[in-house]
Parts: C-alpha cells; sequence; structure tokens
C-alpha cells in the first residue's frame, strides 16, 4: 500500500510475488489523460492538415476499374483470386469468426497468460502469427498497393494500365492431371466430382492419421481430447488450404480442385 | 542550492493561489494525498468508478496493453461526437447525400474538419481494434477466467468493421458505391441464400424465393442494387443500430475485465 504523500513508489517486477498492487488514482488516470491528450491533439491536426477523399457523384452507370472493397476486407476480396465467392466471400469469413471466438476454449495450455512469450506456447504464436499477419495484414497490403485495373498485380512504380492483358491460362486439376499424366477419365463431369471429393477428403483425413498417429506421444493432444483436437485440425487445414491454393495457382495455374457443376459449387 | 530555492518558490506561489479567495470559492477544501482519497478518487466518481481503484502495477504500463484498447474506446467516442454533428448536415436521400457532404465540406463552420476527424477516426478504430486483438493474444489474456470476453472482443471486432463499412457508403460518391457494391455482391453467393450461391436453384423451386430480389444479398442493399434504399438502409444501422449495440457490448466488455480480475497478468 501507498504511502501518504508518497509519489513515487519502487519499481516492483511485474513477476514479483509482493503484492504490487497501485492506486489507479493517480497511477492509471494520469496516463489515460496524457494519452488521451496526445491522441486528441494528433487527430485533430491531422484532420486539419488532411482531406477525406470526396470523389465524383455516385453514379451506377460507371464500374470504377479496379473496383476495390474498404481496406480492411481487401484481404478477403485478395482471396477471390483463389476461391469461388461462396469460400471467400461468406465460409471462410464465417469461419474466421467462429474460428477466434472458439481460440480460448481450444487453448488449454496453461502457461503463458498473462505475459509475453512464445517459448512456453509455441504453437499457438506461431498460428496466430502466420493466419493475422501473413494472411490478413500482408494480404490486405498486396490488395491496397499492388493491385490495379483487372485485379491484376502492379507493382507501385509501375502505372496502372487498364489494357494491361493477362494470359488467362488457368486450368482446373483434372484437366492438368488428364493433360500431364494422360488420364482422360479425369474429363469426365462426374469422375472429377468423385476424383476431387476425394482428395479433399483425403486433405481433411490427415486430421484422424495426425491424431493416431501422435496422440500417445505428445501429451497437449491427450490433454486436449479428440473433439477439441479435431476442431482445431479442422480449422487448422482450413486456413492453410489458402496458403495452398494460391501455391498451386503460382506454380501450376491451378483454378478448381473439384467442381459440382449441378449446384454451382466449386472448390 | 538553486533547485530547492526554485522548489520553495513554487511552494509559495502555490500556496497564494490555494489560499486565495477566488481559488476558496471554487475549491472549499484541499486534496490531501492518502491512500483514502486516492481510493475516493476513483470509487466516487461515476466515469472512472469503471475503473478498480486498485490494479496491478504492470496493467498501467504502455509495454504490456499498447493502450490500444483504451484507445479503441477513446476513438468510439470521438467517432459517436463528430458523427452526431455530422448527422445534423446530412440527409440519407439518393438527391440529397452528395450535395449535403459539398455543403458541409464549403459551407458548414467546421464542417470539413468534423467529416475529417470523423473519417480519420474511423480508419484508426479499424486499426487499432485489430492491434488490441493482437495484444490480447499475444499476452494469452484470453485464458481462464477472461474466454467469454474474448468471445465479447471478437463480436465486437465484427461490429467495428460493420460500423465502418455501412459508414464507408454514406458520402454517396463513386468509392462509396462502389466498395460497397463489391462487398455486398459476396453476399449473392451465400450458400442456400444467395441467388447465385451453390444450391439457389434447388432453393429456388422449393422456397419461390432466393432471387436477385430476395435473398441474402437484397436484405443488405434493400434492392437489387446499391441504390437510394441501400443508403437509407446503411444510415440506419449506422447511425442507430450498430453503435448502440456496440456501445452495449463495450459496457459488458469493461464489466467483465473487472469481474474477471482485472487486467490479466502473470498469476
Ligand atoms: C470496440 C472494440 C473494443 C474496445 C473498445 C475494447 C476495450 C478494451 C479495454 C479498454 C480493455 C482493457 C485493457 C486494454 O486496454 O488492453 C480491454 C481488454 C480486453 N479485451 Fe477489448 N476492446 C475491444 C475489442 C476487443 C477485441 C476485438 C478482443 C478480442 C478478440 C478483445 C478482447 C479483450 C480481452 C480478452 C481483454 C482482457 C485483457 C486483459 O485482461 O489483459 N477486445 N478491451
Amino acid at each position: 500500500m501507498a504511502e501518504p504523500h508518497k509519489k513515487a513508489e519502487k519499481i516492483v517486477p511485474a513477476s514479483s510475488l509482493t503484492p504490487d498492487k497501485i492506486h489507479t488514482w493517480p497511477f492509471l488516470v494520469r496516463n489515460e489523460f496524457i494519452m488521451g491528450v496526445v491522441t486528441l491533439i494528433a487527430v485533430t491536426v491531422w484532420s486539419i492538415l488532411i482531406d477525406a477523399p470526396l470523389e465524383s457523384p455516385a453514379n451506377p452507370a460507371r464500374t470504377p476499374n479496379p473496383s476495390k472493397a474498404p481496406w480492411y476486407f481487401l484481404g478477403l476480396q485478395e482471396m477471390l483470386v483463389y476461391f469461388d465467392p461462396w469460400m471467400a466471400g461468406v465460409v471462410l469469413p464465417s469461419l474466421i469468426i467462429v474460428g477466434l471466438m472458439m481460440i480460448p476454449y481450444v487453448d488449454l495450455n496453461p502457461k503463458g497468460s498473462g505475459y509475453y512469450t512464445f517459448r512456453e506456447r509455441k504453437f499457438a504464436v506461431s498460428v496466430f502469427c502466420f493466419g493475422f499477419l501473413i494472411l490478413w495484414i500482408f494480404l490486405i497490403f498486396v490488395g491496397v498497393f499492388l493491385r490495379g485495373p483487372g485485379w491484376n498485380f502492379f507493382a507501385p512504380w509501375q502505372e496502372w494500365d487498364p489494357h494491361k492483358v493477362v494470359a488467362l491460362t488457368n486450368v482446373d486439376l483434372n484437366m492438368f492431371l488428364a493433360q500431364h499424366l494422360g488420364i482422360d477419365m479425369l474429363r469426365d463431369t462426374v469422375v472429377q466430382a468423385v476424383f476431387g471429393t476425394a482428395l479433399i477428403g483425403a486433405y481433411y483425413s490427415l486430421i484422424g492419421v495426425f491424431w493416431k498417429w501422435k496422440s500417445k506421444t505428445i501429451e497437449a493432444l491427450q490433454e486436449l481430447g479428440v473433439i477439441r483436437y479435431g476442431i482445431v485440425a479442422f480449422l487448422f487445414l482450413t486456413m492453410m488450404a489458402l496458403p495452398i491454393k494460391m501455391v498451386l495457382r503460382w506454380t501450376l495455374n491451378i483454378k478448381y480442385i473439384v467442381k459440382f457443376p449441378w449446384i454451382g459449387l466449386n472448390i | 542550492m538553486n533547485l530547492i530555492k526554485i522548489k520553495a518558490q513554487y511552494e509559495e506561489v502555490r500556496k497564494q493561489i490555494v489560499d486565495s479567495y477566488v481559488w476558496k470559492s471554487i475549491f472549499r477544501h484541499g486534496y490531501k494525498d492518502i491512500p483514502r482519497n486516492r481510493v475516493l478518487m476513483t470509487a466516487s466518481n461515476v466515469f472512472l468508478h469503471l475503473h478498480p481503484s486498485k490494479m496491478r502495477r504492470h496493467g498501467i504500463k504502455v509495454s504490456y496493453t499498447w493502450c490500444a484498447g483504451g484507445l479503441t474506446f477513446l476513438f468510439f467516442l470521438i467517432l459517436t461526437v463528430t458523427g452526431v454533428i455530422l448527422m445534423f448536415y446530412y440527409r440519407p436521400v439518393g438527391e440529397y447525400a452528395y450535395v449535403d457532404m459539398k455543403y458541409l465540406q464549403f459551407d458548414v463552420p467546421f464542417g470539413m474538419i468534423m467529416r475529417n476527424m470523423h473519417r480519420w477516426s474511423a480508419h484508426i478504430m479499424v486499426i487499432l481494434v485489430m492491434l488490441h486483438m493482437f495484444r490480447v493474444f499475444l499476452t494469452g489474456s484470453y485464458k481462464p477466467p477472461r474466454e467469454f470476453n474474448w468471445v465479447i472482443g471478437v463480436i465486437l471486432l465484427v461490429l467495428t468493421f460493420l460500423l465502418s463499412f455501412t459508414g464507408y457508403l454514406l458520402p454517396w460518391d463513386q468509392l462509396a458505391i462502389w466498395a460497397v457494391t463489391v462487398g455486398t455482391n459476396m453476399a449473392r453467393a451465400t450458400p442456400l441464400m444467395g441467388n447465385e450461391g451453390p444450391l439457389a436453384e434447388q432453393m429456388r423451386q422449393l422456397t419461390g424465393l432466393i432471387t436477385p430480389r430476395y435473398d441474402a444479398r437484397s436484405l443488405l442493399t434493400a434492392g437489387t442494387i446499391v441504390g437510394a434504399p441501400t443508403l437509407l438502409r446503411f444510415y440506419v444501422l449506422h447511425c442507430i443500430f450498430i453503435p448502440i449495440a456496440t456501445a452495449v457490448l463495450i459496457i459488458v466488455h469493461f464489466w467483465r475485465v473487472r469481474k474477471d480480475g482485472g487486467i490479466s497478468g502473470p498469476l
């Protein structure tokens, strides 16, 4: 407890076992006040110096190229390159929200609560940082700075040429395999649907394979239990589907893994 | 020494001010810096008693919280104040909205600054809320007993995006309608409920709904295109529904921070 009239108190390390309570007034309130005033001055100056954009009046008949969503959604818009809208615009965003909400219930590691640490929760921190910094923030940067007309790539110093032609050489996986491995059967719509489903099934069956393989040896997995493990693994593999499709596109120009034309569903 | 002399002089001036007739007429008695008074400062002030009267020392460190949560709240307040001012001059009608923006920028005293502040603060709030989430993750602050406050946080994250997104349409310029067109187009592809999504055809036959006029997207846009009805819908959502929902959840969020034992920390 603070002594009367004692303003500055001795710094006690946060990890110390001694009670290290301080009074909110004046210590926290003072910090909040300073931060608040500095922030208010900063936004006021900024608002005096730089005007918010206002373009020409809304005109439904004139579509700008490119049309970009607000910057914080450009990660999602970027996903549209690799997935159909029902995936990139609906399913994946919903899974992001649900997945975020589940984090506290599937991360049972008691360590690393209330302090910064990487060593004590390597898996959790790596996966979150990959998802947040690369798949969310980095893709926003790509969308804001590197995408121009036709959603084509432009380096920041390149001029946006609306007539830039990029050859559309994307092929679906079944056609790719039919061509390169000579499996003509795969050209058939039904066969490719079965084949593609099997492929995706195999991808997600990694969940079970890994469990069978490691659940006995990795203690954290036993603690997690099969259901929570299944949720984590499912969300993880779904997240990794994005970089996997990105690499497939860049290297082999693959578009769809599987198509179900009867219900308008392609992955 | 010189310092001592300055201090004595300062004390002298301070005493003269504090003992003056005018001062005494405003502040009836002095503030004695004792623990009891410090506690009372927080406990007997309706705004400050949001805080506990004592807290753990590291909780006030900028290096721990990055101030991100508190600043997010400050920006929510800035946006509320500047937003209400803008509402005095803005009519969410197709014919008027854009003209009102011009009027606000050129004729309303301080209109431009208010608009700038509202716009820039909105961007900053989105950045801050993402940073806040990132820091809460890195400190493992969602771990027991704070699981549910994290869930509330995720809802606040989504609400912040929606606040910003609905506001994006209101200037009714090219940037606005096309960004919102790109954003709402996603909903067209909602499985089952979007008119171009997987299983749309089947749902259409089953229910007679799920047409371009009646599907998940038109629920947002109030029509087949982003037009005047969309503007009104987004305005109501932006100025009434989402801010109220956000404010309520922020209250719950703060209350939970206290009930869960204050800012997280080791042990
Ligand atoms: C409108 C948005 C939000 C506001 C105004 C807000 C405000 C705050 C404030 C003022 C605190 C106190 C500590 C601090 O400043 O860091 C806090 C703590 C917390 N917030 Fe938020 N927050 C928001 C969104 C979120 C989001 C998006 C998440 C996570 C997904 C989240 C999760 C938490 C958790 C778990 C705590 C407790 C942290 C601890 O005890 O160290 N909040 N929030």
